[in-house]
């Protein structure tokens, strides 16, 4: 038997098994759509996000408006595609390095090399979780930010760089902190289990009885059998950690103005004094991040149906 | 499962200590000084010893941890820093009651919604009904709160005039309505999805069909045996929930104006009210911990299959 086919097979039937369901395929398309239009905001927005327009100040939407303006005469729909670029940097780097890069290496190690290393990183991540972690999230927000920004403006006076603090770097760093802190522990549960279900199966004490290395076992035979659960962690996840940096930025530490983010932009929109002016202000930020969120929940739905060897 | 219902419990205060380490030190070391916050603009350094020093905030930090520890066992949590001559754990209580009250009445729009739901939907399995009503459970539970409490606020409150936009007047009071509609219809996708698998799971048993072929009638069979059955695993599951119903409303709290505890603990971090803020952490590290643990031991009743180690 080739192992290599038999792979395949199952990477491609699951694909396709995604591509029968309707739902998830609109809500990839949907999502798509959303980061390309954030990733390139200043390509396709019409406007400046801090770019007002004093002919037309709290206006409803118009086409020279489609989302209409908010109390400063700037124009909604532009200012929604500036926040969706935020929202995506500071999800997709917290995925990457919280998630993938330390949950899945932590995982990896506490589930080979168990005994004491796996005890001290279970306890860890058991602390980590037993904190409420929305509060975990907000704590260490408010406390790492003022630290950070001390740090970003040592960096910018001793070297060369310059209009760092005023480029955002902080912000997202800060934010970016927070939310990893929490978000590699479920990863690291899921990828030891994983890892110990396969530890002593005899495909891998051949791989010892030959002679290969720690890191050849790690990378080459025991991650790839937990793709397909990463690939369910994370993109059942994305909604839950773009709904905490929306939450974030609503409480006002995030992406500091005047660079929008939906956050913010909620928050503005949100109050009842807003709601009897500008009410319009809410639709566009409002269906971003509803759908947003509902297409990733969708979405990781589906690909838990797909990828689950008990429903294949 | 006797010894490791002993063991996470004897793990309880060892991890408690941790958590209380952890935001001490983030209280100690962050940012900002609680004795710049409360004197305002009336700073000025020989004010700002003599209050430190009362305080007891001039003592290495050790002390201060371990004072504090010793304290935190015998239930005192120390004074807030930001309301003078209030205790902690009295301005808490207060506010979680109201939090409580808040949450009481979004699960009672979450059970009486989610429960008949999933029960029907469970009834219409295989037609198009099923899927279509689970999906647009999902469309409302993924709506932001932040974007659902406008949105209802707009149509109840600014345009039919039917309640009063803000404020807190008490579980009998118009102005709990908007809080529970919004906190209650996201869990509604989560309730009916369970009720409908556990009805579909007793629909499956053996009683039932002995039930139909004794020539009961549907409906006689539906109350009596079906719902009886498979509303049991719901309720305990959920009635162990209680415990997480405290920290989830400061989003509502603030935009709402309801004085409860999720957005007095949000004002407290940014107040750097650091007796709050770790009163707040440590007891819902420990409602958290025991709705966890409970939780296990329900799964576990209802399921014999599932066994601890």
């Amino acid at each position: 038997m080739d192992t290599s086919i038999s792979n395949k097979g199952h990477l491609s039937r699951a694909f396709t098994r995604l591509c029968h369901k309707k739902i998830a395929v609109a809500c990839l398309v949907v999502i798509m759509t959303i980061y390309f239009l954030g990733i390139f905001a200043p390509l396709i927005a019409p406007y400046g996000y801090n770019e007002q327009d004093y002919q037309s100040i709290r206006k409803g939407p118009t086409m020279e408006h489609i989302a209409g303006t908010d109390l400063k005469g700037r124009d909604v729909f532009s200012r929604v595609l500036w926040g969706i670029q935020n929202t995506v940097i500071i999800t997709l780097v917290t995925i990457l390095t919280g998630a993938l890069l330390i949950g899945v290496s932590l995982g990896l190690i506490s589930g080979y090399y168990g005994g004491k290393v796996d005890s001290i990183i279970m306890r860890i991540g058991e602390l980590f979780a037993s904190f409420p972690d929305i509060l975990l999230v907000i704590l260490l927000a408010a406390t790492l930010k003022p630290r950070i920004l001390n740090v970003v403006r040592w960096i910018e006076d001793n070297t060369l760089l310059d209009g760092v603090v005023k480029s955002g770097v902080a912000d997202y760093l800060v934010i970016s902190l927070a939310l990893v802190s929490f978000s590699w522990v479920g990863m690291a549960r899921l990828v030891r289990g994983q890892v110990l279900s396969l530890k002593s199966s005899q495909y891998v004490e051949s791989a010892q009885a030959t002679g290969a290395s720690t890191s050849r076992i790690l990378f080459i035979h025991l991650l790839p059998n937990a793709i397909g659960p990463i690939v369910v962690m994370v993109s059942m996840g994305m909604g839950t950690l773009i709904g905490t940096e929306i939450i974030l930025s609503w409480l006002g530490l995030g992406i500091q103005p005047p660079r929008p983010s939906l956050g913010t932009m909620l928050l503005e929109a949100g109050s009842i004094s807003a709601l009897r002016v500008v009410p319009w202000m809410l639709i566009a930020p409002g269906i971003v991040a509803w759908s947003l969120v509902l297409c990733w929940n969708l979405f990781g739905d589906a690909m838990g149906d797909v990828l689950n060897p008990r429903t294949r | 499962m006797w010894i490791y219902i002993t063991r996470r419990l004897l793990w309880l205060p060892v991890l408690l200590l941790m958590v209380s380490a952890v935001t001490f030190t983030l209280g100690t070391y962050g940012p900002g000084d609680p004795v710049r916050v409360m004197l305002g603009t009336k700073y000025d350094e020989a004010t700002a010893e003599r209050l430190r020093s009362s305080l007891g905030l001039d003592r290495p930090v050790m002390v201060q941890y371990a004072d504090y520890v010793s304290g935190a066992i015998r239930g005192d949590f120390g004074e807030s820093l930001r309301y003078r001559g209030r205790s902690v754990g009295s301005l808490l209580v207060s506010k979680m009651w109201v939090s409580f009250q808040v949450n009481l009445a979004a699960m009672f729009v979450s059970l009486s919604i989610g429960l008949p739901l999933g029960f029907w939907i469970a009834h219409k399995q295989g037609t198009w009904l099923d899927p279509a009503v689970v999906a647009s459970t999902l469309v409302l539970m993924s709506i932001p709160i932040m974007v659902s409490i406008p949105i209802v606020l707009w149509g109840l409150c600014l345009k039919l005039s039917l309640v009063p936009c803000s404020g807190w007047g008490g579980f009998f009071d118009l102005r709990i309505i908007v809080p529970a509609i919004t906190m209650g219809i996201p869990g509604v996708a989560g309730l009916a999805r369970l009720m409908r698998a556990s009805t579909l799971d007793v629909f499956g048993q053996d009683f039932i069909r002995t039930a139909r072929a004794k020539g009961l009638s549907e409906r006689y069979i539906d109350i009596r045996h079906v719902l009886r059955n498979a509303i049991i695993p719901v309720v305990t599951i959920l009635s162990f929930s209680l415990a997480g119903m405290l920290t989830t409303g400061f989003i509502t709290e603030r935009l709402l104006g309801i004085p409860g505890v999720g957005d007095f603990a949000i004002q407290a971090i940014f107040n750097r009210d650091y007796p709050v803020i770790m009163a707040f952490t440590l007891i819902l590290s420990t409602a958290f911990v025991l709705a966890n643990l409970l939780a296990d031991i329900a799964y576990s009743l209802i399921d014999p299959r599932i066994r601890f180690s």
